[in-house]
């Protein structure tokens, strides 16, 4: 009896990790742009393979095939979110996204002004390069001069 | 016992259709990016498909490659989103000799 209850219950987790992925399919196939798509992709990459986990672990009734199973979750979490990060910025920063469905942008200004600051920087570094430059261009130039004037008076010395 | 084949029949349906829309998108999707999103729900369908096919014929030989998958699925989707440019300096990276893919 109890071990029947413990299979349908495996079983039911797997069902729910299936609908969930397939919901992830209809996402990726219907909506309209790149951070919808990201967002439907995600669900499946974190609960469903919690459930997936969940399930083999309770078909085998094992504490050591669950320990086995951290890992696979562990590794999960930390690199999807790091992934999805990355395509959702670049994904703004490309501008692949359907802006009538926003209706609030914060991130907009914030890049706006991390541009220019960013270029403000550039410019700055730009011409402080160029006066170490001039400087020490004059630097050689008196080394140079000092160089000349000191070979200068010696002279060859005359035979007579 | 019925009611455990039905079930598994259902899981099946629903992990072939998620590979097959991520599939569909992989090739028609406009951007690298949807594409990446699609193979990324791609390697995790393989996973889930991996863990179902556990608890269907009783055995855990598959978890090594379920720890791998999932620690090295996303190298890629990082990779590429980071040279994804916008498009007109697209147009003036082409002009500079440089190949991106957009």
């Amino acid at each position: 009896m109890f071990d029947t209850i413990l299979d349908a219950l495996a079983v039911i987790c797997l069902l729910l990790a299936a609908m969930l992925s397939a919901a992830a399919g209809i996402g990726l196939l219907r909506f309209t742009d790149s951070l919808s798509r990201l967002h439907a992709a995600t669900k499946p990459q974190i609960f469903g393979l919690l459930l997936v986990i969940a399930a083999v672990a309770i078909d085998q009734r094992s504490l050591g095939v669950f320990l086995a199973l951290v890992p696979v979750f562990v590794f999960q979490a930390l690199t999807a979110p790091t992934a999805a990060h990355m395509v959702g910025r670049a994904a703004y920063r490309t501008g692949q996204l359907d802006s009538r469905t926003i209706l609030v942008d914060e991130l907009g200004p914030a890049v706006a002004r991390a541009t220019a600051k960013a270029a403000e920087q550039d410019r700055e570094q730009a011409l402080a390069e160029a006066a170490r430059d001039r400087e020490i261009e004059a630097e050689l130039a008196a080394e140079r001069d000092a160089e000349r004037d000191r070979i200068k008076p010696v002279r060859p010395p005359t035979l007579s | 016992m019925t009611f455990a084949v039905l079930m598994f029949v259902l899981v099946g349906v629903g992990l072939t259709f998620t590979a097959l829309a991520a599939l569909v998108r992989i090739v028609r999707g406009p951007t690298i990016l949807d594409r990446m999103v699609a193979s990324d729900v791609l390697l995790t369908t393989v996973i889930l498909a991996l863990g179902a096919d556990m608890v269907a014929r009783q055995h855990t030989d598959s978890i090594p490659i379920m720890v791998a998958i999932a620690a090295t699925a996303t190298f890629a989707t990082i990779v590429v989103a980071r040279y994804v440019k916008r498009r007109n300096e697209l147009e003036v990276s082409d002009s500079v000799g440089e190949t991106e893919h957009v």
